[in-house]
């Protein structure tokens, strides 16, 4: 959409003046600057589903809108996790960050601040695991995503969904 | 040529052919006011800001051209909202000018500041709040050019005060290239085609079209096609005029006070053609019991109105004109049929519908009955007159006992029901089509509600006729409780009206009453006879009920007082 002030705040405006729900929510400038791109998260059946993409590709400012619901994409997130590391915790803590492959970006005697990026299953496995231990405080940032390239001569594969 | 922000707004707009403006001016427009008592372009001083919108969009109407209107900022700005949500939702082609505070202050709380961009984001089709006088010739061409495009709808721009006084080069652009917007106007061939084998196989085809007609012009190729197939039509209140009122194919408006036979023509039809209407609730009724047994092609130029409400077998999205066009071109290299001949089974039983349950009244030999009074205006105007309409009861009888033969004519607040919209409504048409007649058919309620703009009609010497159905109650929602709140009336009453004849004469206006039927006619005469405004005053009877009635939930084939 177009990087002006305002435009993100139709696009929210939208959502709630039809009753749609964002589930999360990204935005920034693209390489061109007057472009941004904003990555939602939202959910309903097909039908709810076209009434948004038309809604969005109505609003003026909006240049373009991809819907991955049947398309192949990455997806990435990520959240920074504060969690209560004790005595008793700390080495359990640290294994868990080292097999999630995530980075514990601050430590004091009393908590650590891990960084876990990842997709939304990652996420929520590795929130999962931290939450026994005790999580004091979390930010998470939206979803973003980009499709797949085509690949050649590869073999398709069914993927099974979890 | 440099120069400030304030003329060039004005050469824009002379740029863009505007010759009229309605507005009212204030602190933050002074500059403007300024620019403007020396250029051609005439300013009607409204008594409300309401007003001037609601000018503004009947100019637009009955003209085809982009109403246009100059407020100031604070109050001025926020007194045009309902106007602009009412432009929005019948997509009328406005543009909205609202003077701000200077860019240093915004955001400060300042004297007559308001956030009207955040306010009108959700009711305009786009806003612009410009900070920079160069922005100002591009932002205005844009904005003309996306009140017309693909489906119409009002632009508000937001004017600071100091960019109003920057002083830059003026160039008024060329054109318009906007990426991140372009409407598809050219129906698809293959979905043409796709429609028109449904239509051919049809057996019980119905018409069903709305504003969208109107807007893109193809009322002539909406009747070659029905004529051509002998399909029945009916519209939407939006789309009354798009085909001929009289013509026999015509079956009345539909929904939930449209007629019996336009109902069930379209409950009972296997193929429906939705042309430029969005299939509102009005219309619908319960909308799993909507048309059960149709396929429907749906036509209109926006994408979100497709498949928004009902199923959709031909998707078709383009200017209805241009679809019909094609369509028609289409059905001319079909063999040639006797359609008439084909359709008459159908023909006939809609014709048992439309005799068997009629647009009626009770005749009340010693008091008015508000339907005689539509019928009257009717009769002397011969179906010529522009008809705008407050909202209520009022709204319905017009767009019952009048027939519309011609787009352009019937002016109402469809989809927003602005009480108060048909008086301005009706100054704003007569200055687009001077010598076309222009009644406003309206209610006691309604006509209060921007009554102070009979100040604007006389200092302007315009002279629109107001027909006020008064029962002295807020009669359709006096109609909801006496049906479905078994007669506990509330609230509907209006005590304290003014003798309507005498504020006519204290604005310095005309006022005539009628309270007996043998005086209807008479007064209707006596009013177009006299060149200025006039208000006519009809005593009606308290208790009519607008019939057919679907009530809000139950299919359109469950009627009540047919």
């Amino acid at each position: 959409m177009d990087n002006e002030p305002g435009v993100l705040s139709r696009v929210t405006g939208l959502f709630s003046g039809r009753g749609f729900n964002i589930e999360s929510l990204c935005v920034a400038q693209t390489m061109e600057p007057e472009v941004s791109r904003i990555t939602l998260v939202t959910q309903g059946n097909e039908q709810i589903v076209e009434q948004i993409t038309k809604q969005l590709n109505k609003l003026v400012n909006v240049i373009k809108v991809i819907d991955f619901t049947h398309t192949e994409f990455v997806e990435r997130e990520m959240a920074l996790v504060k969690v209560r590391a004790e005595a008793a915790t700390r080495a359990e803590i640290l294994r868990i960050v080292d097999i999630f492959r995530c980075q514990v970006v601050d430590v004091s005697p009393q908590e650590y601040t891990i960084e876990v990026t990842g997709n939304e299953g990652k996420i929520t496995a590795i929130l999962d695991l931290l939450g026994h231990l005790g999580i004091k405080e979390i930010a998470r940032t939206g979803a973003i995503a980009l499709a797949r390239s085509k690949k050649e001569g590869s073999l398709k594969r069914e993927k099974i969904k979890g | 040529m440099k120069l400030s922000g304030a003329e060039i707004i004005i050469e824009s707009l002379l740029q863009e052919g505007v010759d009229t403006i309605f507005g009212y001016p204030g602190g933050a427009t002074t500059d403007i006011y300024d620019v403007l008592e020396k250029r051609p372009i005439r300013h009607i001083l409204v008594r409300h800001e309401q007003g001037a919108v609601h000018m503004a969009d009947g100019y637009a109407r009955a003209s085809g051209k982009v109403g246009v209107c100059l407020v100031t900022s604070g109050p001025g700005a926020t007194n045009t909202v309902t106007g602009i949500a009412s432009a929005f939702m019948d997509s009328i082609p406005v543009v909205v000018f609202t003077g701000q505070v200077p860019t240093p202050l915004i955001g400060n709380d300042a004297f007559q500041e308001v956030d009207i961009v955040g306010i009108t984001r959700p009711c305009t089709k786009h806003n612009y709040l410009v900070k920079r006088a160069e922005d100002l010739a591009r932002v205005i061409k844009e904005s003309f050019y996306l009140a017309r495009a693909g489906r119409p709808g009002p632009i508000l721009v937001d004017l600071p005060k100091d960019v109003l006084k920057e002083q830059v080069e003026f160039k008024y652009p060329k054109k318009v290239e906007m990426r991140s917007y372009r409407p598809t106007y050219g129906a698809h061939s293959g979905q043409i085609e796709k429609a028109g084998a449904l239509v051919q196989k049809a057996r019980r085809p119905v018409i069903y079209a709305g504003g969208g007609v109107i807007s893109s012009q193809g009322s002539a190729e909406l009747r070659n096609l029905a004529e051509a197939l002998s399909i029945p039509v009916t519209t939407t209140l939006m789309g009354l005029g798009a085909f001929p009122g009289t013509h026999p194919l015509w079956l009345g408006m539909l929904g939930m006070h449209g007629t019996y036979g336009a109902n069930m023509a379209v409950a009972h039809s296997d193929v429906l053609i939705a042309i430029g209407a969005r299939f509102d609730d009005r219309v619908t009724g319960k909308v799993n019991l909507f048309a059960p047994e149709a396929r429907i092609i749906h036509i209109d130029i926006d994408p979100t109105s497709i498949r928004k409400n009902v199923n959709v077998e031909v998707p078709i999205v383009g200017d209805c004109r241009d679809a019909l066009t094609k369509l028609n071109s289409l059905v001319q290299k079909w063999t040639k049929q006797d359609w008439s001949k084909v359709r008459h089974p159908w023909l006939e039983q809609i014709r048992e519908w439309k005799e068997g349950h009629p647009l009626a009244y009770q005749p009340n030999g010693g008091k008015i009955k508000p339907q005689y009074v539509v019928e009257k205006i009717y009769e002397v105007t011969r179906g010529q007159a522009i008809i705008t309409t407050e909202v209520g009861q009022n709204q319905m009888w017009a767009a019952q006992f009048y027939h519309f033969d011609q787009p352009n004519s019937f002016i109402t607040s469809g989809g927003l029901g602005v009480m108060g919209y048909g008086f301005p409504a009706a100054i704003g048409a007569k200055i687009a089509c001077p010598d076309r007649m222009v009644f406003d058919i309206a209610g006691d309620g309604s006509i209060q509600m921007n009554i102070q703009e009979m100040a604007t009609a006389v200092a302007n010497n315009i002279p629109v006729k107001i027909a006020i159905l008064n029962n002295g109650c807020l009669g359709m929602v006096r109609q909801w409780q006496e049906l479905f709140y078994e007669k506990r009336y509330a609230q509907t009453l209006l005590k304290g009206n003014p003798d309507f004849v005498k504020l006519a004469e204290a604005y310095g206006a005309v006022g005539l009453r009628a309270t007996k039927p043998e005086e209807v006619t008479p007064v209707i005469k006596k009013a177009l006879s006299i060149n200025r405004p006039v208000i006519m005053d009809f005593v009606v009877c308290e208790d009519e009920c607008v019939s057919p009635m679907v009530p809000a939930g139950a299919a359109m084939t469950e009627m009540l007082l047919v």
